[in-house]
């Protein structure tokens, strides 16, 4: 049913305007709620060395909800992208450690660049899979990703038996040392990590708001038939979008890896559900079409503060968990309170002109 | 008026707005018992509109509903059926994964108690109603395995079965062959023995004079004639219809129409259910000549235009543009060769409404704007601009969302964004539907001026009067088929219907599986 304009009371639109304004900052805004309850509360909080540890937790999951964020745009999911991050953090692993095994009882080594460049291959090998699924065999994007969410688990799990590869430190003999770069090299005083973020991010955003790819996502997301109808490759984009999506998890995997300078199987359970719930912190309607890579970058940061300072406060996880449900929550619900408001200013600006 | 029946239903001065339309204004009418009540009036005179509002699917914006007497509200369709109030929906409102027994007792289930629904009993019913309806349907059979005329006639039969007081049929011959047709007014003569007041939609006016007994007449959401059928002509039902001042179809400039730019040759396109919704048809389209299609609803031109696009898989057939075999290529490859289409469902596929007006109309053309992969904006924001002013499209901003607009600039927009494309033949379907009279002025002059400038231009239209007045040549489908192909001059309003119901005449058998189905 189409929304008819209600009478309204002459003073509401300046009002009903400064509260949209509002809602639209809102992820900002909790934000610097986050940041300042966290700096009054707990002790240490502000200083430059929190700030960074900080930084870095949420870039991993920054990755994976820039990669989410197009995906949901386009009106899918990516359920796989937590076991994208084991799989491809055991592939890491297991290149350094042990090389590729061929077949021939011959072993091929792999420098540290080209175990990097193996794995992101292989994070998009998954998109590949998961892009597939969906566009040509018309599986739902939440069971197929679903499916390959166990796969890939799966697949992490026998590369090594379910252990650990504990040493990543390679040999001079194979001309593989130098993994831990990634994970603990800095610059200017910020781990690789951000910087490796903010290419990400920026280039995302760059994407999203002025090439033609990036126009299409929202297309697709908003209107299919729509999008196809007007010379959009709608399969083309959604490959894309799970590749990209793939690709973002192999980042984290590589850098979670390179950390730790160890890699184990059961690496990133759960984070696909910490990504989605950037994303749509930051934003992102579930339905497609709406999204923004700055929004859900904020997201990301909004949920990564708040449960780092919650620690920090030494509240018990347990509570840490029920609160970052709650904030969720409470973001969806805002979210709802403005388009209905979005869509009652916009009604009476056009029974204003008319 | 004749006093034998007793008015059961009157909408009072009731008007309804939709977000940028009013659809409904001041509208009166009533509705009499024992008798068929007709409406008629041109594609979004409000027809269905109305009726919804009598069927509880929409609320009047202002005004009330009497009902024997007494002011009603009907919030939800359920308060309406309570009431007593059936309706059969122009666009088919059945379960395709339930039988057809299952869905004539959809929310009035045959139960026994604890012991669940009693499907035999259902079963029998079911079958009952369809040997009174002559169909021959079985009642288990799934809804989705019947062909579209058989689903109209489940639909009919759902309504007929809640023993409504007020039965409302929007458009129920549209999909019927000519015998069917004829059951189903026997069927209508039967309730109206019953003293059921049936409200009657269609376009077909022979129809409507057949077994009408009232008449209400709707332009431009007004109510602009209501009598007793017997009191008027054809010629009353066209001249309320169409109003004294004729409408504003811009005139030929002139042009020279040149060469042949598009062929289609033996199109074909199978049925789910079985037969062909396009059925061998071939064309061809000079530039700068505007084809009308005329056709009535389900006559497959819609199915055709997809077809011509690359949007249906199964299709067979060969299209050359410009002297090149397109046929193997997909929509985006068609597109960048030069075809366009303007789809009649602006939301489902027109328009993407969350996004910008401009985001919209430069959505298909974007690649003219970008260098690398750098959307250039000061080219996007010009070509939108001219867009907008070669168009007379009505937006105070770009930035907005689509959906902001009225459904006229809606269309406006859509026709923008085809046009950014600079297509060589442009394809569009239903142009001037659930638009104003004044966006729909604008709409055939820019199908004019396009012609002018050498496009090649097939419309499909359900309205008579618009395929007379704006077409170069007619073309007429009825039941899949192309019964006519005719230069404007030769043509005549009698052919064109004329043709247009002959892929239904019993003298040629369909091409439609017999119509016992089996579960």
């Amino acid at each position: 049913m189409t929304a008819v304009p209600q009478p309204i009371p002459s003073t509401a639109p300046s009002g009903g305007t400064l509260l949209l304004t509002l809602m639209k900052l809102r992820t900002f805004i909790a934000l610097f709620a986050v940041l300042i309850v966290f700096s009054i509360l707990a002790p240490n909080f502000m200083s430059t060395a929190n700030l960074i540890l900080m930084a870095k937790h949420v870039a991993l999951n920054a990755f994976l909800a820039i990669g989410m964020t197009f995906v949901i745009v386009t009106g899918g999911i990516d359920l796989s992208v937590g076991s994208i991050v084991g799989l491809c953090s055991m592939v890491a692993g297991g290149l350094l450690m042990n090389g590729l095994a061929l077949p021939i009882g011959y072993t091929v080594w792999f420098s540290v660049p080209e175990t990097v460049l193996v794995t992101l291959a292989i994070g998009i090998l998954v998109g590949v899979v998961n892009g597939l699924l969906i566009t040509r065999l018309n599986v739902a994007p939440f069971i197929a990703t679903l499916g390959t969410l166990y796969v890939a688990r799966g697949a992490a799990l026998l590369m090594s038996e379910g252990r650990t590869f504990p040493n990543l430190a390679g040999t001079e003999a194979h001309a593989n040392q130098g993994f831990d770069v990634l994970g603990g090299g800095r610059f200017l005083d910020l781990p690789y990590a951000v910087w490796a973020l903010v290419v990400v991010a920026l280039a995302a955003a760059y994407l999203a708001r002025s090439t033609p790819l990036g126009r299409h996502i929202f297309a697709v997301g908003g209107n299919e038939r729509a999008a196809g109808l007007s010379g959009i490759r709608v399969n083309r984009v959604k490959m894309f979008v799970y590749m990209f999506s793939g690709f973002c998890a192999a980042i984290v995997g590589l850098i979670i890896a390179s950390e730790l300078m160890a890699s184990h199987p059961a690496t990133g359970e759960t984070f696909e559900l910490n990504a989605i719930a950037a994303a749509v912190l930051g934003g992102t309607s579930m339905s497609g079409g709406r999204g923004t890579v700055g929004g859900t970058v904020i997201g990301a940061f909004v949920i990564g503060i708040l449960g780092d300072g919650l620690v920090m406060m030494g509240v018990s996880s347990f509570w840490q968990t029920v609160i970052k449900g709650l904030v969720i929550i409470a973001a969806v619900v805002v979210d709802q309170a403005q388009r209905k408001l979005q869509q009652r200013v916009a009604l009476l600006q056009v029974a204003r002109q008319s | 008026m004749s006093p034998d029946h007793d008015v059961v239903l009157r909408l009072d001065d009731v008007s309804k707005a939709y977000s940028g339309t009013l659809a409904v204004k001041h509208a009166t009418i009533e509705v009499r018992r024992g008798a068929v009540n007709v409406l008629v009036g041109e594609n979004g005179a409000g027809k269905s509109t109305l009726m919804k509002i009598i069927a509880g699917v929409e609320q009047p914006t202002l005004g009330r509903i009497v009902l024997d007497g007494e002011t009603v509200r009907f919030p939800t369709t359920a308060d309406a059926v309570a009431h007593g109030i059936g309706m059969v929906f122009q666009e088919l409102n059945l379960f395709g994964n339930l039988s057809v027994a299952e869905n004539i007792f959809a929310t009035r289930e045959v139960t026994r108690g604890l012991r669940g629904i009693d499907y035999r009993e259902q079963e029998r019913r079911a079958a009952k109603l369809m040997e009174r309806l002559q169909t021959g349907i079985d009642p288990r059979a799934l809804v989705e395995d019947l062909r579209i005329g058989q689903q109209q006639l489940v639909e009919i039969a759902k309504a007929v079965a809640q023993d409504a007081r007020i039965l409302i049929m929007d458009e129920p011959t549209s999909a019927l062959s000519a015998t069917e047709v004829e059951v189903l007014f026997r069927v209508i003569a039967d309730l109206k023995a019953q003293g059921v007041a049936i409200v009657y939609i269609s376009h077909r006016l022979e129809e409507l004079i057949r077994i009408g007994d009232y008449i209400t007449v709707l332009r431009d959401g007004r109510v602009t004639g209501q009598a007793g059928m017997r009191d008027v002509d054809t010629h009353w039902i066209v001249r309320q219809m169409i109003g004294q001042d004729a409408k504003d179809f811009a005139k030929g400039v002139g042009h020279r129409i040149g060469e042949v730019i598009f062929e289609a040759r033996d199109v074909s396109l199978p049925r789910v259910t079985g037969g062909l919704s396009v059925d061998h048809v071939g064309f061809d389209l000079r530039a700068g000549e505007i084809l009308g299609v005329y056709g009535l609803m389900g006559a497959g031109r819609s199915e055709l235009l997809d077809c011509i696009m690359g949007r249906q898989r199964l299709a067979t057939g060969q299209f050359t543009l410009c002297g090149q075999p397109i046929t193997r290529l997909d929509t985006t490859g068609r597109i960048a060769r030069g075809l366009a289409l303007i789809p009649e469902d602006r939301q489902r596929e027109g328009q993407v409404g969350m996004l910008s007006i401009a985001e919209n109309l430069t959505m298909a053309s974007l690649y003219r704007y970008v260098r690398g992969i750098h959307i250039r904006r000061k080219a996007e924001r010009q070509a939108v601009a001219g867009a907008i002013t070669d168009l007379n499209i009505k937006a105070a901003d770009t930035d907005l969302p689509v959906s902001s607009l009225s459904g006229g600039n809606q269309q406006k927009v859509v026709i923008g964004k085809a046009l950014l494309t600079n297509p060589k033949v442009l394809l569009m379907d239903e142009p001037s539907r659930g638009i104003d009279v004044g966006a729909k002025a604008d709409v055939f002059l820019t199908m004019r001026r396009l012609a002018a400038q050498g496009l090649g231009i097939v419309f499909v239209t359900s309205d008579l009067e618009e395929v007379m007045a704006l077409s170069d040549r007619i073309a007429v489908m009825s039941n899949g088929r192309l019964t006519a192909l005719m230069d404007r001059s030769d043509a005549t309003e009698a052919k064109v219907v004329a043709a247009s119901a002959a892929g239904h005449a019993p003298t040629r058998p369909s091409p439609v599986a017999p119509e016992k189905v089996s579960a």
